[in-house]
């Protein structure tokens, strides 16, 4: 362990930490072995951030933000720039893809109660991720300045006009105009340049509170206070593994597994049906034609869902703006409102398992509802569905604090489900 | 795609939700094939010689077009820039003003480019066999998939001209539009209709192709080199399993 290294690392080591944050974060972090599919997500987001940024940098190359340009620049893009086409198809494709590893990676904090202490703190860094996320989300959905652009972020815009009194002046501060316009172009392109960085930064500060605090586990019980001593170090978990090369290696195999799905959908189906580029997007912005029907691309409409949902009170809308804010807001207090004696769904009894379940339907429906036109059956739905969202996390404290649980293990389980199917059942003592 | 056809459909529906269970319009099947570069050739001339009097392909360029479909540029030169100013790397952008445009037609004329990625090429193909005699109308034709259309019926001189079939004046929705049908001049044998029939049918088909190839140029190269990538990324995904299991072999 004493081994000093001596050379151009030992030069380097002197003057900067390079072999001791190696080791403290891939070669000697010890992580449970035990992980499973989900937690393939959280490295696969990374690498979908990479690759956000990397194309967006060369798309900036050609694109023009202007209301004039910008649609022409994107076709331009498109048709003239040497492979430009992949560039933008990545670009567009991996947005979505994004959202998709995003949800994965918080269901799996969901399923196995990742945000339970002591990860509260990772949990709320992680929802401030999410939350930049959507930020430059929305902004990025202005850049191709087609219709859907225009009129999506137009509706959004308006949401803070919805604010009681100050309203008005607060839409046309953000728009920097009366319309959207060139202006917002501007200032939405230098934020949607902006803001990924930022992402980048928080991702960091993520990663190190999750090392501070460990990597929680299916089995959502803490490696750090089970058995010490593994192959590797006298003092480490018993159930830990180094960090690298063992997940280095897994996650490889799950990143190119990943990418196989990613270039499925850019070389085959990169509109994907008209979820991943909207149809009504290939037209330019035209301030004077509304479309028929608007709505936000798909990551968007589970709260576009429940801003729709509530009803005008007093002649405004700000009730919906409020409660599709608080949407996500609620997922800030998620650790303080689960109170089971245990991490893990696989632990907690039938009503956790019931109200987990419930919220995955929950977010879909609200998500295909976002999409659709409205009609009164929708409204009532989506009226329904936005309560149950709501009372997932409301009633929370309640139910995981009745329920019952099973006695958690001391050490973590083989959960492959293929070494399930692999190894025979052993038949129960007292039955030989 | 389902979705798009199912917004156009809904787009329509003031017009037609009255002639439920009748004619309908669910849009034809275009039934195009990017790879056929003669039928993408003849598209490219219909387009210049009957469309480009108003309407621009703006974001394609001339040699791209050659490019792609197996053109040169004496070809093009000949076949499809008729002033002396245009070269073959220029923009297709139609001669007619767009200022004039809105003056003629009441509208601006939409440039063509994207046409068939925010229809849908059925959506084409199905409008422009469409069309029927309108008095109404200031060029005296209307369009059964995009009712009161400011476009005349460019090509009737090839399909010949439809009459529209309304519904009995009783009933539920009294007079709505039940179908179309083509009027056959009584100088023309059954052959000859049906031989036309089918000619407008190739003709209108070849343009869709052509419109939906200049929708998105790559296509083709698209889905070519995709399966190169995913042949290669299949066999990383082998090998990057077989280095984990070897790591994780010893992991109990």
């Amino acid at each position: 362990m004493s081994t000093e290294r001596t050379g151009f690392l030992g030069w380097i080591d002197e003057r900067f930490p390079l072999t001791k944050v190696w080791k403290e974060h891939l070669s000697e972090y010890y992580a449970p072995k035990n992980f499973n599919f989900w937690y393939y997500m959280g490295s696969l987001a990374i690498l979908v951030l990479v690759l956000q940024i990397v194309t967006g940098l060369w798309l900036t190359m050609s694109y023009k933000p202007s209301a004039d340009d910008a649609f022409a620049s994107v076709a331009y893009i498109m048709r003239d720039v040497n492979w430009g086409w992949l560039l933008r198809y990545m670009h567009s494709t991996g947005a979505s893809a994004f959202f998709i590893l995003i949800y994965l990676h918080m269901f799996r904090a969901l399923l196995y109660g990742s945000y339970r202490k002591p990860r509260e703190l990772l949990w709320i860094i992680g929802v401030t991720i999410y939350l930049a996320m959507m930020a430059t989300a929305f902004f990025g959905y202005l850049l191709p300045w087609g219709q859907m652009s225009y009129w999506g972020a137009q509706v959004i815009v308006n949401l803070f006009a919805a604010v009681p009194g100050i309203g008005e002046d607060l839409s046309v501060w953000v728009r920097g105009d009366y319309v959207i316009s060139d202006v917002t172009l501007n200032r939405f392109f230098a934020f949607h340049f902006l803001v990924p960085f930022l992402i980048a930064g928080l991702v960091f500060i993520h990663i190190v509170a999750l090392h501070k605090v460990g990597s929680n586990n299916p089995d959502g019980i803490e490696i750090k206070q089970g058995p010490k001593g593994n192959r590797w170090d006298d003092k480490a978990p018993a159930d830990g593994i180094p960090f690298h090369p063992y997940y280095t290696v897994k996650d490889i195999a799950g990143a190119v597994g990943f990418l196989i799905l990613f270039a499925a959908v850019v070389f085959f189906w990169p509109d994907l049906g008209g979820l991943f580029l909207e149809a009504p997007n290939f037209q330019p912005a035209d301030p004077l034609k509304t479309p028929e029907h608007i709505a936000p691309v798909w990551y968007f409409t589970p709260y576009y869902a429940i801003l729709r949902a509530v009803p005008p009170m007093f002649g405004s809308q700000f009730p919906g703006v409020v409660v599709m804010f608080a949407a996500i807001l609620i997922l800030f207090f998620l650790p303080w409102l689960d109170r089971s004696e245990v991490k893990s769904i696989r632990y907690k009894g039938i009503l956790s398992k019931i109200a987990i379940g419930v919220f995955a339907i929950t977010f879909i429906v609200l998500a295909w509802l976002g999409l659709e036109s409205v009609t009164p059956a929708k409204t009532l739905l989506a009226q329904i569905f936005t309560v149950l969202y709501f009372l997932f996390f409301l009633l929370m404290p309640i139910y995981s604090k009745l329920d019952k649980t099973k006695p958690i293990p001391e050490r973590v389980t083989k959960t492959s489900w293929m070494s399930r199917i692999k190894t025979k059942p052993v038949p129960e003592r007292g039955t030989q | 795609m389902k979705r798009l056809l199912i917004a156009s459909v809904l787009l329509l529906a003031p017009a037609f939700v009255s002639a439920s269970g009748g004619a309908g319009l669910h849009l034809e099947k275009a039934d195009i094939d990017l790879a056929d570069q003669e039928s993408l050739q003849r598209g490219a001339k219909y387009f210049v010689g009957y469309c480009m009097g108003c309407h621009s392909l703006k974001y394609m360029r001339y040699n791209r077009m050659a490019e792609d479909l197996g053109l040169d540029e004496v070809q093009i030169r000949r076949d499809f820039i008729f002033d002396k100013e245009t070269k073959p790397g220029d923009l297709m952008v139609s001669a007619m003003r767009p200022r004039d445009g809105e003056k003629w037609f009441g509208t601006q004329v939409p440039d063509l480019t994207l046409v068939t990625r925010w229809r849908d090429p059925d959506w084409v193909f199905t409008y422009l066999k469409h069309f029927y005699l309108d008095e109404s109308r200031p060029y005296g034709v209307n369009n059964a998939v995009f009712p009161d259309v400011g476009m005349p019926h460019v090509l009737a001189g090839h399909q010949g001209l439809q009459k529209a079939v309304h519904t009995e004046t009783e009933g539920e929705h009294p007079g709505s539009l039940k179908g179309l049908e083509l009027m056959r001049p009584d100088n023309m044998s059954e052959e000859e209709h049906n031989q036309r029939v089918k000619e407008y049918d190739q003709m209108v088909r070849d343009l869709t192709n052509f419109l939906t190839y200049a929708g998105e140029p790559i296509k083709l190269e698209r889905r070519r080199l995709g399966f190169y990538v995913l042949g290669f990324l299949v066999i990383l995904f082998g090998l990057a399993y077989l280095l984990k299991k070897e790591y994780w072999k010893d992991v109990h």
